[in-house]
């Protein structure tokens, strides 16, 4: 697929930077606050309510990954305008500030001393309005590079290796050449691979701090590890579809950074890339905080292959899913996006089927839903680092 | 020519079945990818898809080769053919 003069649809926003969707969220800043959220969802057409369990008494540096995450879902591109909910105004302030520093639409409100009936009431009406804003903007057309694209697999099997991640990984050394943002992560499964990744990063430096980050990871799980984490890393379907070890699920994985991009910078969990380039972010292996992370890091598109059959989505960030697993194809159909199962069957070249993957891309950014988006999947979910106090 | 596993590179230990059904006793043709050959391997164990068979004959404590690469150690014998999965084969991390 030529891609020299590629361009795609999308909401361009004030920041430069250009969405594919186009939602109008209402974000809790804590657990208690997931009430009057939902409630402002429910009145107001059009809005999305983004509920988690976490936010209050947390401290360091989980309290800041808490609010990397959540300021960096409401200054998604995805995203045209938020509003913010919180039990009391301070920790609500930070979240409306953080938003606010891309330009878009945002505005808090606090439950203390309101109760929810008051907070609920004028929330919505903000929310009302947001959704006019939104709903007047147009797509506008905007060059390949302007779209970022991220990358996580999950429930995993041995055809993700020998399928699905090759795939990706032929469409991001189609996608590299022309400056396009691109990110890959769970530091955990890169383990038995770890030299090879190494070895792909574009500096010295780079390739330090890819192998620090790796390390500090290591040492987590050797702290808590009380087996060898057989059903937990590779996990119990993993090992249902063939996979051995984590050597081998790593193997896999790494598939997915093709055979010719380098890695070129090293980022902090939600972390924004500060340019173009493939990334590595430190991130847990499970599928929905990584993909919360993404999403929080600015993504506007997401591969996903799957072998056994991962149903995950995200609130603001399609989620586009591949399999080559002829089973999962034919038994979770209404899942796939893309099937690649062609592959095993010498029925498809890879370079076929990462031109498929990259057709799905530009249909999903142009405006089409992916599956787990019709399918109602809005997994959001925060990476928590430690104990509250 | 139905492949029934395949190998991603020739000196891999093992290939992965990509075809449902597979039972012991059967001839099955591999596709080595990297290299673009087939290899015919008769397996003793019924293997779903996405499970290994060892192509090669392998002592207890050995090296698994899978894309080139070592991803473990045997913790038994495994014979040509043979079924290799978590009963025999386990990580040297962790």
């Amino acid at each position: 697929m030529d891609l020299s003069n590629a361009t795609f649809w999308g909401y361009r926003r004030a920041n430069g930077r250009v969405g594919v969707r186009n939602h109008v969220i209402v974000l809790p800043v804590d657990d208690i606050s997931n009430a009057a959220a939902e409630a402002v969802a429910n009145n107001v057409k059009g809005t999305l309510a983004l509920p988690h369990p976490y936010g209050r008494l947390q401290f360091g540096a989980d309290l800041e990954l808490h609010f990397r995450t959540l300021i960096g879902t409401g200054a998604n591109p995805n995203v045209a305008a938020v509003v913010v909910i919180g039990i009391e105004p301070g920790w609500t302030k930070r979240g409306v500030d953080g938003i606010a520093a891309t330009g878009k639409p945002v505005e808090g409100f606090s439950i203390e001393h309101n109760g929810d009936h008051a907070t609920i009431m004028n929330a919505s009406k903000k929310a009302k309005e947001f959704v006019h804003y939104a709903t007047a903007l147009h797509r506008t057309e905007a060059p390949l590079k302007d779209l970022w694209v991220s990358t996580k697999c999950g429930e995993s099997d041995t055809t993700s290796g020998c399928g699905a991640n090759p795939t990706v990984g032929n469409a991001f050394d189609k996608l590299y050449p022309h400056g396009t943002t691109l990110l890959f992560g769970e530091t955990s499964e890169i383990t038995g691979g770890e030299r090879i990744v190494a070895a792909r990063c574009r500096t010295p430096d780079v390739k330090e701090r890819f192998m620090m980050t790796f390390n500090r990871y290591q040492d987590m799980i050797n702290r808590w590890k009380t087996s060898d984490l057989s059903e937990s890393q590779p996990t119990k379907g993993n090992i249902a579809g063939g996979l051995t070890t984590i050597e081998e699920k790593a193997l896999g994985n790494i598939q997915k950074i093709g055979k010719k991009c380098l890695v070129d910078g090293v980022l902090d969990k939600a972390e924004t890339p500060t340019g173009p380039g493939l990334w590595f972010m430190d991130s847990s292996s499970a599928a929905a905080e990584m993909v919360t992370l993404c999403a929080a890091a600015g993504y506007a598109v997401h591969f996903f292959p799957t072998g056994q059959g991962n149903v995950i989505g995200n609130p603001v960030l399609p989620v586009i899913k591949l399999c080559a697993n002829p089973k999962t194809v034919r038994t979770m159909a209404e899942h796939m996006d893309v099937d690649v199962s062609g592959l095993l069957r010498r029925e498809l070249t890879l370079d076929q089927a990462g031109d498929k993957l990259l057709e799905c891309m530009f249909a999903t950014a142009n405006g089409r839903w992916t599956a787990a988006e019709v399918l109602g999947h809005r997994e959001f979910v925060l990476t928590r680092l430690f104990e509250s106090a | 020519m139905t492949i029934h596993f395949v190998v991603h590179e020739e000196g891999d230990a093992v290939g992965t079945v990509v075809v449902e059904g597979v039972k012991a006793g059967q001839a099955l043709t591999g596709w080595i990818m990297e290299q673009d050959k087939t290899v015919v391997v008769k397996t003793l164990n019924d293997i779903p898809i996405g499970h290994k068979i060892a192509l090669k004959e392998l002592k207890n404590g050995d090296t698994v080769i899978k894309y080139g690469v070592d991803i473990g150690r045997t913790i038994a014998p495994i014979k040509a053919g043979e079924y290799l999965h978590v009963h025999n084969v386990k990580t040297k991390r962790w």
